[in-house]
């Protein structure tokens, strides 16, 4: 009965993800919180790739490029940071109330 | 105790102590921990995918994330107020909505789970993963895997110019501002 209890663990860890990309103010904590939600997405495809789809290589390549979207977004997210900091001063989302640059 | 059952307490141990670390990262003062206690949930993933025989993935995983939480910890000092967690904090807004969004996708998901009729084939215990993985992204899927090296490569091209201080369009912080028109 590992199945049901690695998606119970996913899912888990998505919902915190969920959590706390919703709640956080700070920029970095937000960008935490989407990691989560990878992380649970990962945890997921490899359980699949392991227990249903019988070690079909596709299902690892799914992960690899989950693997390839966290880079991305971890880059992006730190560029963004950067930039706003030098424009607003800002560190957090409450500070960013108009989109005039 | 036999090697499966074994097997089946490092499951648990792993798999719930990553759940267990991804709620310390929002319970914590500091932020620095915050990131060292997400990098403990990614590795507790990683061991979970190495037990489910994805070994090359998981500690993949573990290292591309041991990288990127130390940079994370580095912004921390960096950028925002109370880096060290000296003084309690808690920083969220809408926290009732957030804790509803996140109960309903945990419940949502996890009673799909639970409920759904999954085929049951397992991966063969004695395959090379690693081997297969490799040359999937070497044969049939050699496309997906350059695009994601060209999603990669623009990435970097694209982050490099959002966070540059001197730009095409003047110095970062004047804010935005309209480009020179040459009328000439």
């Amino acid at each position: 009965m590992r199945l049901p209890a690695l998606l119970v663990i996913s899912a888990a860890l998505f919902g915190l993800g969920v959590y706390g990309a919703l709640s956080q103010q700070t920029f970095v904590m937000i960008m935490m919180g989407l990691e989560l939600m990878l992380n649970g997405a990962m945890l997921a495809a490899v359980t699949f790739w392991a227990m249903t789809a019988g070690g079909a290589p596709k299902g690892q390549l799914l992960t690899v490029i989950v693997m390839t979207v966290m880079a991305v977004e971890a880059a992006l997210g730190f560029a963004l940071v950067i930039g706003i900091y030098r424009i607003r001063k800002a560190d957090m989302t409450e500070k960013l109330k108009r989109l005039r640059g | 105790m036999s090697r499966g059952a074994l097997v089946d307490v490092a499951f648990w141990l792993f798999g719930g102590g990553s759940v267990v670390a991804a709620w310390l990262v929002f319970r914590t003062d500091s932020m620095v921990r915050a990131a060292y206690w997400l990098l403990a949930s990614f590795a507790g993933v990683g061991v979970v995918m190495v037990l489910l025989n994805a070994r090359f993935l998981g500690l993949v995983l573990v290292l591309m994330m041991a990288g990127e939480m130390t940079i994370m910890a580095v912004f921390m000092v960096m950028f925002m107020m109370n880096p060290a967690g000296l003084n309690p904090m808690t920083m969220v807004h809408q926290h009732r909505q957030a804790k509803i969004a996140g109960v309903v996708a945990f419940a949502g998901l996890a009673l799909v789970g639970v409920v759904a009729e999954f085929p049951d084939r397992p991966a063969d215990p004695d395959g090379e993963p690693t081997a297969e993985l490799g040359r999937e992204l070497l044969g049939d899927s050699m496309l997906l895997f350059e695009t994601a090296g060209v999603t990669l490569l623009a990435t970097m091209i694209g982050s490099i110019a959002i966070a540059s201080k001197r730009g095409r369009y003047g110095d970062a912080e004047d804010g935005s501002a309209p480009p020179p028109l040459a009328l000439s």
